[in-house]
């Protein structure tokens, strides 16, 4: 298991094209965005909790991957319940905080929005290979080749930076220079490591250019993939069931009379 | 598919910024199919000749370019695809992360349909003898399987023309034969030309039909047949630093130590087990254990042993710069001078004057701007006065052919000054015991026997050392003890 080739278990989402995940993921996001209430996240979380049984991801790894999620709502829920904009009726208030219905609903509001828009984004990456998310920008949006490729493999280098830092700070260590000096040496020596693994990087990253080029990467005649990326009708099926999760959302809310719209 | 042909007449080109041309006045004829060696010493433009026949070598704002250097009669710019050149870092020639994807990239780029990519891919991978599925990851191959993709890579492109610079340099002796057999196999098969450039003649010279020696003062210094070239220019070859099986580089005569067995006990481990603590674990993963040794002073212990069986892992706990995953380890009086017994625990810049360490890539040590700043950072991270500083310095300068360089950045010094650079850097604040990590790889013979000649003096002067190598020549010349690890079980030690 590695950030470039996640073994990623065969399941209905998994094979969907990483382009139409995408456009899900946004679409969803997009439409959450607009307005700050608890219905449409809920009933958006609510409809990709039933989608979640197809992408395949065991319990474990779903905990796992969503964990940032599930650590960052209580903190968010928590802050906007004590200090967010109050309005209503007061529940409970001392110095500074006060909370307030307002501020609850706020809360609820904002933690829900959190998890709907951060869990299936996690999910869908989750389920995606990077090359063939590359294959899909290239060949079905379009992008061009030189940045999605460039990106790939550049990706693939920041898989070395861990081994070549824990090298950089033992040679440093056995060159004297590894200790002492307190919280500022310490900062100081951070910055030096930080900088000794850019250069390394940069070092590395010309190489792998020139041995791009040498492989005939880089010219403007056309070039052929040898990766079919198809987007076909299940991909435009899983566009349509996220646009209609989110188009879900915005009525129940409209109907509920919770939409907010923020940008009115 | 056939050969491709090339020919040079007067070429030569000037990297921007320099003022000496990198090659001049070449003219050169390779016929279709030939296989042909490149010889030369350091600095004498092979690597710019190889990059400039791949078509990498830049437009006029990278150089300068004289004369004409023509692929089946155009210019290498308009014949990518047509030429595949391996280099010789095997980690920065992997373009993507799965073995398959990555061997069909250069048929993308030259735009063959997809129906026959896939073919080509198989076929490329056989033929290199590289046995894995097409969606390995590439990051879990070996070196040498590395070296095999990226040739596989250029072999699936169907090119004319072959160019290896160096690709075995960074290998372990099996990986050398399974590179240079799978080139081999493969351009028999397709009937492409090829150009080597390789230090170690030893490795190539029975299987290339001729020898193209390139003369620093530019044009060249001698070409023709395998045989002729060797017996004619083998002294003056070997003397430039090129490995000729016939002149091996002098090795200083080491006496045995009177006190061998009895000499001082610097360093013992005892049981000992080694690892490293991956990302955000806490427990060390262990890769050799059950390890008994004792460092003695005056005397040269190698470490060798396949890939992957801990070598550089032992090395590194041996000088303190890893916790040992298990046993015990334990520094003499003699080496921790009123320390405790655990190095690890010892403060990085106490390590200084106690135990030195050479890395693998000297690239992963330079900390400053210049040579001479470099050589300076030990003595004064010990303490010492200015004066002693600069005349520790001046003599490592001197003594390791540094001096013109003392101004220059370490990064920009080719592979030989930046590992006598950063054996200076260590001798600079006289450790006791020295570790040194594989300091021979791809080095010429002439940066070799200095190193020799200079651990043996270091030897003499009662300094323990340490080598990680799969050098047997290097073992043969200064070991006084082995140690081989083997996979999977415990070490077996010996005499050399």
């Amino acid at each position: 298991m590695s950030l470039m080739t996640p073994e990623i278990r065969p399941s209905a989402i998994a094979g969907v094209n990483p382009v139409a995940k995408l456009a899900v993921a946004l679409v969803i996001s997009c439409a959450l965005m607009l307005s700050i209430d608890w219905v449409s996240a809920a009933v958006a979380l609510a409809l990709e909790a039933v989608l979640l049984a197809w992408c395949g991801l065991s319990a474990r790894q779903f905990w796992l991957r969503t964990a940032p999620v599930w650590i960052a709502v209580p903190f968010a829920v928590l802050t906007t319940v004590l200090y967010g904009q109050d309005s209503g009726a007061v529940l409970f208030s001392a110095g500074f905080v006060s909370v307030t219905e307002g501020s609850v609903a706020l809360a609820l509001a904002i933690g829900l929005r959190i998890l709907a828009i951060g869990i299936p984004g996690i999910v869908l990456l989750a389920t995606t290979d990077p090359t063939d998310l590359g294959d899909g920008l290239a060949q079905v949006l379009r992008l061009p080749a030189r940045f999605v490729l460039g990106a790939l493999a550049g990706l693939r280098l920041v898989g070395m930076f861990i081994d070549d830092w824990q090298s950089l700070a033992l040679a440093r260590r056995a060159r004297g220079v590894g200790d002492g000096g307190g919280l500022r040496g310490r900062a100081r020596r951070f910055g030096g490591l930080a900088f000794a693994l850019l250069v390394l990087s940069v070092r590395r990253g010309s190489k792998l250019a020139t041995a791009m080029e040498a492989r005939g990467f880089g010219s403007d005649e056309p070039r052929t993939w040898a990766r079919e990326s198809v987007f076909g009708v299940r991909d435009t099926l899983v566009v349509l069931i996220g646009a209609a999760i989110a188009a879900a959302a915005i009525s129940a809310a409209v109907l509920a009379g919770t939409w907010r719209f923020v940008l009115a | 598919m056939t050969g491709a042909r090339v020919t040079a007449s007067g070429w030569g080109w000037r990297h921007a910024g320099r003022s000496r041309p990198a090659v001049s006045g070449l003219d050169l004829d390779i016929r279709p199919g030939e296989r042909v060696l490149m010889l030369g010493p350091s600095g004498a433009g092979k690597s710019t000749l190889m990059h400039a026949l791949a078509g990498v070598l830049g437009d006029d704002e990278d150089g300068d370019e004289t004369g004409e250097l023509l692929i089946d009669g155009r210019r290498p710019s308009a014949s990518r695809g047509r030429v595949g050149l391996v280099l010789q870092d095997p980690d920065s020639q992997v373009v993507l992360a799965r073995v398959g994807d990555d061997v069909a990239f250069g048929c993308e780029n030259r735009a063959v349909p997809r129906a026959e990519i896939w073919p080509r891919v198989g076929r490329a991978l056989a033929d290199v003898g590289l046995d894995l599925p097409l969606r390995h990851p590439t990051s879990a191959l070996s070196g040498g399987q590395k070296q095999r993709l990226a040739l596989a890579g250029v072999l699936a492109m169907r090119p004319g023309l072959v160019l290896l610079d160096e690709p075995t340099a960074n290998l372990d002796p099996d990986g050398v034969v399974e590179v240079r057999d799978a080139a081999l196999r493969s351009v028999e098969a397709s009937g492409a030309t090829l150009i080597v450039i390789e230090h170690r003649v030893a490795v190539w010279q029975h299987v290339v039909d001729r020898i193209v020696v390139l003369d620093p003062a530019g044009g060249i210094l001698a070409d023709g047949p395998t045989d002729s070239v060797l017996s004619a220019e083998a002294e003056r070859l070997a003397a430039a630093g090129v490995w000729i099986p016939r002149f091996p580089p002098a090795t200083p005569d080491r006496r045995p130590r009177s006190d061998g067995p009895s000499a001082e006990v610097l360093l013992s481990a005892d049981d000992l087990a080694v690892g490293r603590v991956p990302f955000a674990r806490k427990q060390a993963v262990v890769v050799a254990h059950g390890l008994d040794l004792a460092l003695r002073a005056g005397t040269a212990t190698a470490l060798t042993g396949p890939n992957g069986t801990g070598k550089s892992t032992l090395a590194l706990t041996l000088a303190g710069l890893l916790a040992p995953a298990g046993g015990r380890l334990t520094a003499t009086d003699a080496l921790a001078a009123g320390l405790g017994p655990a190095p690890h625990r010892w403060r990085s810049r106490d390590l200084l004057a106690r135990i030195g360490t050479v890395f693998q890539d000297p690239e992963h040590q330079f900390l400053a701007g210049t040579v001479r700043a470099e050589l300076t950072i030990g003595p004064r991270a010990l303490g010492l006065g200015g004066a002693e500083q600069t005349e520790r310095v001046d003599a490592l300068l001197h003594r390791l052919r540094l001096d013109h360089l003392a101004d220059a950045n370490p990064f920009t010094l080719s592979g030989g000054e930046k590992r006598r650079l950063s054996v200076a850097t260590v001798l600079a604040t006289r450790p006791r015991l020295l570790v040194l990590d594989e300091p021979t790889f791809g080095q010429d013979s002439r940066t070799w026997a200095e190193l020799v000649r200079l651990l043996a003096e270091l030897l003499d002067t009662g300094t323990a050392v340490l080598t990680v190598t799969h050098d047997e020549q290097f073992v043969a010349a200064l070991a006084d003890a082995r140690l081989t690890l083997v996979p999977g079980t415990g070490p077996a030690s010996g005499a050399p």
